[in-house]
């Protein structure tokens, strides 16, 4: 068990490698220069060089690379922004534990959205309790989380007035971004939930607890629900991209100053350090839940947990 | 006599190969029709695709682009069904031209990224070992960047256009494919008809094509049409994040990025390209699942 948490920690090291050499190649191989969106369309050339050798922006593109990775390693040093030549640590930082903050409760809400109706719907199937929310579910499916955004915006901070619609200050700022990331994918977790669900009932082990004599409720939340809840769990780790993407957008939306707004407006001014420590962060952060997941399943499931162990005897 | 009788059993074998290909066709059209939701879905689609297909001869493309500060933010009326936007251009021809450019792309980054990641998958299951670890691999690095993140590198560094849209597109849904892919032939190498094909002498050009595509295939159609509805929802994301096509081009993404600052005054600006993006990812979806009960009957219970 331990050996596999170690081997999945360990994977971070080239996952860290990969995703900043994909960056720094998209950012490489594509025109425009950080100088010249710094100094405009209008500036000579030669300030513009000179700018450009002053950021280090003009070396070659592995050596950028390595001495990137080195003074990552060695220094914890993710350099200064081309943009506002601060320290791009101090800088990240404070807007990404924002975004993380904002994905989790997204996470936390569409799994409390998505699940109980997901297990509902399968238990009372081909009733109109489950043809109702089904067919909700569908319709959320079909629309994009910035539609939500913009019609809570509509209702609750225009018409209403109940919420601000702007900043990250108070927990009520909170309250409509949230909502807004977490509605799309807790229909998904519903959909998914529900068709786990149904799956599970039809089990032979569901019918041989019913055959002993098992109480209807004890055969839907120990025997059913216990062995649907897996695939949704992973289902629910998953969500965590459409959540960080989501986020994005709400940032944008509702004026959060987060880590995905931050890349949006710094891509533009080609600000390199900033765009890679935030996505190198977000990264981690995805890598570490993934395992999280992985680990949960291994919690919840003795017979996944029974192959760590004998895998790890091996 | 002995003749005779495998001349008999060869014809037996032909015809009942092209009388089980008809059927097959044809049963799955069956059960496609028995659902009412992929029926609808198909109507909805079809009339839609008709409407923006003959785009030029309802509303021309000038109208979409063409500025009458007098018909600001106009409501529905007689002569502009849909009103007019911000620029007093009229929402209808905008809606309508809009989806040419939003369902074309989704049709078209759906196709790239599922040839790019069923061939890239293919590979990985075929060859195994290490091909496969390195491809895998390399793809987890990959998936640990979202999505999002990656879409907007590209866009922004190469510029936004629609083939740079594709191009990001295509990078960001491709992974999906080559899971799909690869677990699917990774399964249906081991099943017993693909040993005995393999027993039988044929070879392994010969297995995949005829043993192995047919088969995946189904899985693969249904992926790719449920995708077409999550790449439309993706692309008027990005649209409406200003990472869309540029700004005078109707698209539906950028329509409703447009309505935001007049969310107050003039609700209609968000209603109509939202009804546009919600009914045609609606159709796919519907389309999407029929598909998959008629081609997989073991899914509907």
């Amino acid at each position: 068990m331990y050996k596999y948490v170690i081997k999945r920690l360990l994977f971070l090291i080239p996952t860290i490698f990969g995703v900043s050499f994909i960056i720094f190649l998209v950012m490489n191989i594509t025109p425009g220069d950080p100088a010249r969106a710094l100094l405009g369309l209008s500036a000579p050339q030669a300030d513009v060089d000179a700018l450009n050798h002053e950021l280090g922006y003009d070396l070659p593109f592995i050596q950028k690379y390595f001495t990137y990775l080195k003074n990552m390693i060695l220094h914890q040093d993710f350099g200064k922004s081309y943009y506002t030549k601060q320290s791009v640590f101090g800088e990240v930082w404070p807007r990404y534990i924002i975004t993380i903050r904002l994905a989790l409760a997204g996470v936390l809400l569409s799994s409390l959205i998505g699940i109980p109706p997901g297990i509902y719907t399968a238990v009372k199937q081909y009733s109109l309790w489950d043809t109702i929310p089904s067919v909700i579910a569908f319709f959320i499916a079909a629309i994009p989380a910035f539609v939500f955004g913009l019609l809570m915006l509509f209702i609750f901070s225009l018409k209403l007035n109940w919420l601000p619609s702007f900043g990250a200050t108070t927990i009520y700022h909170y309250i409509m971004p949230t909502l807004t990331i977490a509605i799309p994918p807790a229909a998904q977790v519903m959909r998914f939930t529900k068709s786990s669900m149904l799956e599970a009932i039809r089990q032979d082990y569901v019918r041989t607890a019913r055959a002993k004599g098992a109480s209807e409720r004890a055969v839907i939340w120990k025997h059913a629900l216990l062995n649907a809840l897996l695939p949704v769990i992973t289902q629910v780790g998953l969500s965590l991209g459409i959540l960080i993407c989501g986020a994005v957008v709400a940032e944008k939306m509702f004026s959060i100053p987060g880590i995905g707004s931050l890349i949006v407006d710094r891509i533009l001014f080609k600000d390199e350090p900033i765009i890679l420590a935030g996505t190198i962060l977000i990264s981690i952060c995805f890598t570490i839940v993934m395992l999280a997941v992985d680990l949960t399943y291994a919690f919840i499931d003795p017979r996944i947990r029974a192959k760590y162990t004998t895998g790890g005897k091996e | 006599m002995k003749m005779g009788r495998e001349d008999i059993s060869l014809m037996e074998k032909k015809t009942e190969i092209t009388f089980r290909k008809q059927s097959q066709a044809k049963e799955i059209w069956r059960r496609f029709k028995k659902s009412k939701g992929a029926v609808i879905g198909l109507v909805m689609l079809t009339v839609m695709l008709a409407i923006i297909l003959m785009a030029d001869v309802i509303a021309p493309y000038s109208l979409a682009t063409k500025q009458n500060m007098l018909k600001k933010n106009a409501p529905p009326s007689l002569e502009h069904i849909f009103g007019c936007d911000a620029y007093g251009r009229d929402i209808f021809a905008r809606v309508l031209h809009g989806g040419r450019t939003s369902l074309s792309i989704a049709v078209l980054a759906t196709m790239t990224s599922c040839l790019f990641g069923s061939l890239l998958g293919a590979v990985a299951g075929y060859f195994g070992k290490v091909v496969d670890s390195v491809i895998c691999r390399a793809l987890d690095i990959f998936m640990s960047v979202p999505d999002i993140l990656f879409t907007m590198a590209v866009v922004v560094a190469l510029g936004a256009n629609f083939i740079n849209l594709l191009v990001a597109l295509t990078l960001a849904y491709f992974t999906n494919y080559v899971r799909l892919v690869r677990s699917q032939v990774l399964n249906l190498s081991e099943l017993e008809y693909v040993e005995a094909a393999r027993a039988g002498g044929a070879s392994s050009a010969r297995i995949i094509a005829t043993h192995i595509i047919p088969n995946a295939m189904g899985v693969i159609i249904v992926n790719t049409t449920l995708n077409v509805a999550k790449i439309i929802l993706y692309e008027s994301t990005l649209s409406f994040l200003g990472l869309g096509m540029p700004p005078p081009a109707p698209e539906w993404g950028l329509m409703l990025a447009d309505a935001r600052i007049y969310l107050r005054t003039s609700p209609h600006l968000l209603f109509f390209p939202a009804a546009a993006i919600v009914l045609s990812a609606c159709s796919v979806n519907l389309i999407g699942d029929g598909l998959r009960d008629a081609l997989d009957p073991h899914l509907k219970s």
